[in-house]
């Protein structure tokens, strides 16, 4: 089964896949473009890996790491499927990236990796943006880079953990435009989901609603306002994101 | 339920007593929770002493330059804790430190707020002790060290900021089985209340009910499995826990 929470007739609804369409819980069938939409659950911990596909850490001259690099974010960041996300003018380099995102389903502390897929409600598309001009060496990546307001979509749907039979071979693809500038399989991750729940479950608790940001593979690119980019992986989603400069904020 | 006394926010687990005012004394035998329910967020470095305890290192690999923009981490909800909980020390770890700073609690939603009003935002503030593993390399951000489950107490109250005058004031003391270990205050930030809240909102929003921690001075004394350690900030309350072996 997959769920989206949608806004519709001003209120907030589940809402499930109905042909073009979407269905919501109170039985109404609605067009996908007159809702909107929403990060399909309500995130608690958000925890992203950074440098966590071989090829992609290669490309930013990192060596791969004995221990995955874990980073947190907010609940202010996220926006939903079909949102906008703000580049600042001042900005030269600002990139998508395109992860599965791990939907936990239970409260789960020291959870061992043969158990670790049974803590998994489901999981969604994230695209986790980043603008590098903001990097900076203390506890790089540091929020100003990761975690701006518009800049952590996820969505469209939660996809339950049983819909999703082999989650360790699912391909991630991002089109800037309609043209493939990023492609990557989440069997070459370095640190695997089973891995990092039992990781992070090793010293801290993780809750229902908390979300894993498994890390991006090699192929981001700049982007531009106006530009529309959409990450997809098979089986889960294709989340589509829309990049608008700083006027639509009234920021000059 | 929360509870407005007097001059303060207090959650209270179950029901209560009796009254409550504004005094340790009365919080006695009440299990408390925390006095927020937001996102909490802390400034890294932002002590003056901290920074320059760094020293010449800021210039060098991996730092290569003084940090520019504020230095920011997140306590997320699992460290989330209350005034009288215990503090776990995992097995394994010998003393953790004790990061007694002052707690500013977002009042309504603050996004790209001028520094001349921005405490016109603030609800109000709190005591927090943010507890980590001691550690001196701040490259990367240290979940393992700072995100311990239970390892943010924050309390007992919430003060309203018409009753502290001057954020930018305010004498911080750590004390460890009843011996002060630590003394700061905060007109010794590198960024103050206001232009630390300006510089976060400009990138990212905080909601009411969010927290920002304004940073930990030099030194965070250490503590022990045992031990007691009080947090107190001059007119804003003393947040008191002890330290359990996990």
């Amino acid at each position: 089964m997959r769920r989206a929470r949608v806004a519709y007739g001003g209120a907030i609804h589940e809402a499930y896949p109905a042909g073009a369409g979407l269905r919501l819980a109170d039985g109404r069938t609605v067009a996908e473009r007159d809702v909107i939409w929403l990060c399909p659950f309500e995130p608690g911990t958000i925890v992203a890996l950074g440098l966590n596909y071989a090829d992609h850490a290669k490309e930013l001259s990192f060596a791969a790491q004995e221990e995955p690099l874990v980073f947190l974010k907010g609940p202010g960041a996220v926006i939903g499927h079909r949102g906008q996300t703000r580049r600042p003018a001042d900005a030269t380099y600002m990139h998508y990236e395109c992860e599965l995102a791990v939907v936990i389903g239970t409260t789960a502390r020291n959870v061992s990796r043969n158990d670790a897929m049974g803590v998994i409600a489901g999981y969604t598309v994230a695209n986790d943006y980043a603008i590098r001009d903001y990097l900076e060496n203390y506890y790089r990546p540091n929020l100003r880079v990761k975690n701006r307001d518009t800049c952590t979509v996820l969505g469209p749907w939660l996809v339950d953990a049983h819909d999703v039979p082999d989650p360790a071979n699912l391909t991630l693809r991002t089109y800037v435009n309609g043209t493939k500038t990023q492609e990557g399989n989440t069997r070459d991750l370095v640190f695997d989901v089973a891995y990092l729940i039992e990781y992070l479950t090793g010293f801290m608790t993780l809750a229902a609603g908390d979300v894993i940001l498994s890390g991006t593979p090699e192929g981001v690119c700049d982007v531009k306002p106006g530009d529309e980019v959409v990450t997809e992986i098979e089986g889960v989603g294709r989340l589509v994101n829309t990049i608008v400069g700083d006027d639509v904020f009234d920021r000059r | 339920m929360d509870l407005v006394v007097d001059n303060a926010l207090v959650r209270v687990r179950g029901s209560l007593p009796r009254d409550v005012a504004c005094d340790p004394h009365a919080l006695a035998g009440l299990e408390l929770e925390p006095p927020v329910a937001g996102t909490i967020y802390g400034a890294l470095l932002n002590f003056k002493d901290a920074l320059a305890a760094l020293g010449g290192a800021v210039t060098q690999p991996p730092y290569k330059a003084p940090p520019r923009a504020p230095v920011l981490y997140l306590k997320p909800r699992n460290t989330h804790s209350a005034h009288g909980a215990p503090i776990a020390v995992p097995r394994g770890i010998e003393a953790l430190a004790m990061g007694g700073t002052l707690g500013v609690v977002i009042g309504r939603m603050a996004c790209r707020v001028p520094e001349r009003d921005a405490l016109s935002f603030v609800a109000g503030y709190t005591v927090a002790n943010d507890v980590s593993v001691p550690h001196d390399n701040y490259y990367r951000p240290s979940i393992r060290y700072k995100c311990l489950d239970g390892s943010c107490p924050l309390g007992p109250w919430v003060i309203a900021r018409r009753h502290v005058a001057n954020p930018d004031d305010l004498t911080l003391r750590v004390s460890v089985d009843g011996v002060e270990r630590q003394r700061a205050n905060t007109r010794d930030l590198v960024r103050p209340v206001a232009k630390l809240l300006a510089d976060v909102t400009e990138f990212m929003t905080l909601r009411p009910g969010d927290v920002l921690l304004v940073g930990v001075a030099a030194n965070a004394p250490l503590a022990r499995a045992g031990q007691r350690v009080s947090v107190s900030v001059d007119g804003v309350g003393t947040l008191d826990n002890s330290l359990v072996a996990q």
